[in-house]
């Protein structure tokens, strides 16, 4: 029988001896018999199993691949929390640049002053934007740039002489924040949520003493939530000396609208692929740099991009018309160290540099505005189809860039759970929103349209979401069973975590 | 409205009716008034597209890119050739612009080029599990430590000094947090010489090749960290795994490194990925994610995130790390770049590094003023002290084009003379007998006034 498709055939399964993509250069030194430059003991003694196939395989397979993927170029993707805007199509073209691109990490900075200076230039946008001037590029991902402010807060603490031992994190947190605070040898301690959804100001004061080092806060919060307490959340934090940490994730929604280091926060990280645009790339790469304020300043990572002036004095203005130079300054006796290899994740700094210089201050406000807009355009849209005696808001308030519905009612009465909400909405070509999460939320919908959607896009959705609720009410078992129209359907996930198959059986 | 917004004043005022509210400014109440920014942030006006192309080329234009020169520079980074069907697959708006692939009915392109990655890095290690990607060759090397960490709880790494400067330095920043202490394993003749290991040793920390270039004996290292009931890190060099003892079948438990030589750009450092694999006791243990086989209720193969109990999203602070996004994209081009290769190609690849960096190694050698640092077996770099001052032999080579390679001082100061040296598969002979003559000429002259940089 002919297959309909061999779509899910592994390039290992398409693999056949003797074919091949690569053709070496030729060999122009020479020859010398390999025992004698690497001998035997130290040699492998079978090549490694790598698939046999010529570029056109190649190129149909992982073009084929790519058409089981729903992507955002393709459609809505209101993934909380992920900020799926738009990737703009410039980016691509100026990180390809060979200067960029083509230039390597070690190269002397005499060499280098192009890709320092974009450095340098985003280290001060972003400063500006934190509303705290000193930043570094450093770190790979939001994780990481949490494990940065983590250790940061050690660094202060303990050349204060301090020994502190716990953080304090929301029940709303994400999972990276308590995870982070483990990994930077703290003890969690989780914070309580109010019934409108803030921070729980009582909780707060109880668990805030001398032994917390630091207060690490989403602010909005992953409930979408401005948290209107935050001047007392700021006096309860440091005045038990606490360094006060914002979890950059939602910073799409304040951009030039208010700022950070003014609410009193000491650390602030970035994701580079949220706010500012890196694609997503199926997972990765992201970037997560940190600002800090002055206090925290000598312990950020080492190496820091610097301009010095003709006098060569670190990162003061330059004078006398003097050319700035830019350097890589390692003389940095109290940094934290390093947390990864050269100087960052620059590929990412050229398109969040480009992003900043194209809509300058007007445009990221007026990002945040519209971002918000769409939100609480969705949130009433969804309102007024009849959805929130189903899916109501979680926290009946305006919201900020993303918003929280909870399908609790819709389980009870329709008889489907949020996770097959999501499931029938992939036949409809829309990415689901994040759910089950904020985990206080039953059956939580976390919605974030950003604001490079249409208006139109969001009318969509939310007729859509009226469409699946109003199918579940005559029929339940269609969103049970949903999708249909996807390569596959329902996967066995549990099957997978009991009997892990994680690579291919080679011959 | 900027361009990558839709919202009409039109759209506006509709949307405000429909919310119920009467400006923008009313969906901010909840930001007390005394928070707000009353002023324009102090950045330039945005520009066109054109205009912000025309300056980022400007900017690219100052950087001298191994376009520009005639490079040896490795340390970690290498200028291999990136074939051109890499970028013509990884631009795909199916593959860039996605997210972790949280719905697997709708990200199958992803997660099966994760379990085809997950194999390839496999075959590379001789590890039996490897997840989808870390962020990078040092970090990863520190949650690795972390790894050991948790499985051995000891409180000890001992660290040999052939590791990169840079991963020694990333585990260090962690291992204060964990109240743990480094100890260092000298270098002797180019490899590594472990120390007395007690039973407090957690992992001992290895690389291989070495920063240095050599090979190290992994087979007698990690049997003397498992006599004492340590684990056996391993940075590696995926290129050079082609022709060398995979470290998994060296008694290896973490094989860890730097994925940019496989079809990732230099890109000034990043992004690359890096890759991470185990042995069978430490999965459950390992960060990041992994793509697993399944069904799906037809019965139709497909692939999901698994394992997810290790996770933060679902473990938070009894994670065994807190990565989230990690290298995705970046790691997709390493398994394409390895389908590329193939199982052939890698080894024929790998064979005209080990005989170009031989030819290199033995034409500067025969240069006066230049001699071996070391003479263990190398596959693409090797190291050499001159009798000039590096610095200065590094600049007049410059000047006639070639960048003859990284000044091993600032990491070695024992190495002040070291020079180390890179040869990649787009360093033909030439190139090298260009070095050659560039470095003679540059050894040669006498110390004197010479444009150094900073």
């Amino acid at each position: 029988m002919i297959r309909a498709a061999d779509d899910d055939l592994t390039i290992y399964e398409r693999s056949k001896e003797g074919r091949r993509a690569f053709v070496a250069p030729g060999l122009d030194v020479p020859e010398r018999p390999l025992d004698e430059l690497l001998p035997a003991a130290l040699r492998r003694s079978r090549p490694p199993r790598l698939p046999e196939v010529a570029e056109p395989e190649i190129v149909r397979h992982y073009n084929r691949l790519s058409k089981r993927n729903f992507d955002l170029d393709t459609g809505f993707y209101p993934l909380g929390s992920c900020t799926m805007k738009h990737n703009p199509k410039l980016h691509e073209r100026v990180a390809a640049l060979p200067g960029n691109a083509a230039l390597h990490p070690l190269q002397d900075p005499t060499r280098a002053q192009g890709a320092l200076e974009l450095m340098f230039r985003l280290q001060q946008a972003l400063g500006e934007i934190a509303g705290l001037p000193y930043v570094s590029l450093q770190p790979s991902a939001g994780s990481h740039g949490e494990l940065a402010g983590v250790l940061l807060t050690r660094a202060l603490h303990e050349d204060n002489g301090e020994n502190r031992t716990k953080v304090l994190t929301p029940d709303t947190a994400h999972g990276t924040n308590p995870a982070t605070v483990t990994m930077a040898g703290y003890e969690v301690v989780k914070v309580g949520t109010d019934d409108r959804g803030n921070v729980d100001l009582d909780d707060l004061r109880a668990k805030a003493d001398e032994q917390v080092a630091c207060l690490m806060l989403t602010n909005p919060s992953t409930l979408g939530l401005f948290e209107p307490g935050i001047e007392e959340i700021e006096q309860i934090v440091h005045g038990v000396g606490a360094t006060l940490y914002y979890d950059g994730a939602n910073l799409n929604a304040i951009m030039g609208i208010s700022r950070p280091g003014d609410m009193g926060f000491d650390i602030v990280h970035f994701n580079l692929h949220k706010t500012f645009t890196q694609p997503h790339g199926g997972g990765g790469p992201g970037a997560g740099p940190v600002a800090v304020s002055e206090r925290l300043e000598p312990f950020l990572p080492r190496p820091q991009v610097v301009r010095r002036g003709s006098e060569g004095n670190g990162s003061g203005p330059h004078g006398n018309g003097a050319e700035a130079f830019y350097d890589l300054d390692y003389d940095r006796p109290k940094s934290i160290g390093r947390l990864r290899g050269f100087q960052g994740n620059y590929g990412v700094f050229v398109r969040s540099y480009a992003y900043i210089r194209s809509l300058g201050a007007e445009g990221l406000r007026e990002v945040s505005e519209v971002a918000v807009l769409n939100a609480n355009y969705l949130l009433a849209r969804l309102r007024r189809e009849g959805v929130a005696e189903y899916l109501p808001a979680a926290y009946d308030r305006l919201c900020m860039h993303e918003f929280v519905l909870s399908g609790s009612p819709m389980k009870q009465e329709l008889k489907i759970r949020t996770l097959d909400l999501a499931k029938r909405l992939l036949d409809y070509g829309v990415h689901p929103p994040t759910v089950y999460f904020p985990l206080i939320v039953d059956e939580a919908l976390l919605v974030e349209p950003t604001e490079t959607e249409t208006r139109e896009t969001l009318d969509r959705f939310a007729d859509v979401i009226a469409e699946v609720l109003k199918e579940a009410r005559d029929d339940p078992e269609v969103a049970r069973n949903a999708p249909y129209t996807t390569p596959v359907r329902r996967l066995d996930e549990a099957g997978a975590a009991r009997r892990p198959v994680v690579r291919q059986p080679l011959d | 409205m900027t361009r990558y917004t839709s919202a009409t004043e039109a759209d506006r005022r509709e949307m405000l009716a429909e919310i119920g509210v009467s400006s923008i400014e009313d969906l901010f109440a909840d930001i007390p008034a005394s928070l707000r920014l009353t002023r324009p942030l102090a950045l330039d006006a945005g520009r066109s597209e054109q205009e912000v192309l025309a300056e980022l080329r400007a900017l690219a234009g100052k950087n001298v890119s191994t376009e520009d020169e005639v490079s040896f520079l490795g340390a970690g980074m290498y200028d291999h050739y990136i074939p051109a069907l890499i970028d013509s697959i990884i631009q795909r708006s199916e593959y860039l612009t996605p997210y972790t692939p949280y719905q697997p009915e709708i990200s199958q392109g992803g997660l099966q080029a994760m379990f085809e990655y997950q194999t390839a890095i496999c075959e590379l290690t001789g590890l039996p599990f490897s997840n989808a990607s870390v962020y990078e060759g040092p970090s990863a090397v520190a949650a690795a430590g972390y790894v050991a960490k948790l499985a051995t709880d000891r409180r000890k790494f001992v660290v040999s000094r052939g590791v990169h400067p840079h991963a020694r330095e990333s585990l260090a920043t962690l291992a204060h947090a964990w109240k743990m202490e480094i100890t260092e394993a000298p270098l002797s003749d180019g490899v590594t010489e472990l120390p007395q290991l007690d039973d407090d040793v957690a992992a001992v920390v290895l690389s291989q090749p070495n920063f240095l270039g050599a090979v190290e004996d992994l087979d007698s290292l990690t049997q003397a960290a498992h006599d004492a009931g340590a684990l056996t890190i391993c940075s590696c060099d995926p290129l050079p795994l082609a022709l060398l003892k995979p470290p998994g079948e060296c008694g290896v438990d973490i094989a860890v490194g730097e994925g940019q030589t496989l079809g990732n750009r230099l890109d000034f450092g990043g992004p690359s990925f890096g890759f991470f694999a185990v042995t069978e006791p430490l999965l459950r243990r390992m960060p990041g994610r992994i793509a697993g086989e399944t069904r799906d209720v037809d019965g139709k193969r497909g692939f999901v995130l698994t394992l997810q109990t290790r996770e933060q999203h679902i473990r938070r602070e009894r994670a065994t790390s807190n990565i989230c996004t990690a290298q995705a994209l970046n790691a997709l081009a390493g398994v394409i770049y390895l389908s590329w290769l193939g199982r052939r190609g890698i080894v024929e690849l790998a064979e005209l590094m080990l005989q170009r960096t031989a030819y290199a190694r033995a034409r500067l050698q025969e240069i006066d003023g230049v001699e071996l640092l070391h003479d263990q077996p190398v596959v693409r770099e090797f190291a050499v002290r001159l009798s000039a001052p590096v610095q200065d032999v590094i600049a007049r080579c410059r000047q006639d084009g070639v960048n003859p390679g990284y000044a091993l001082g600032k990491d070695y100061p024992e190495f002040a003379d070291g020079l180390l040296v890179a040869v990649t598969e787009k360093r033909t002979k030439a190139d090298i007998d260009r070095l050659a003559g560039a470095l003679a000429a540059a050894v040669a002259k006498r110390p004197g006034p010479v444009e150094v940089g900073a």
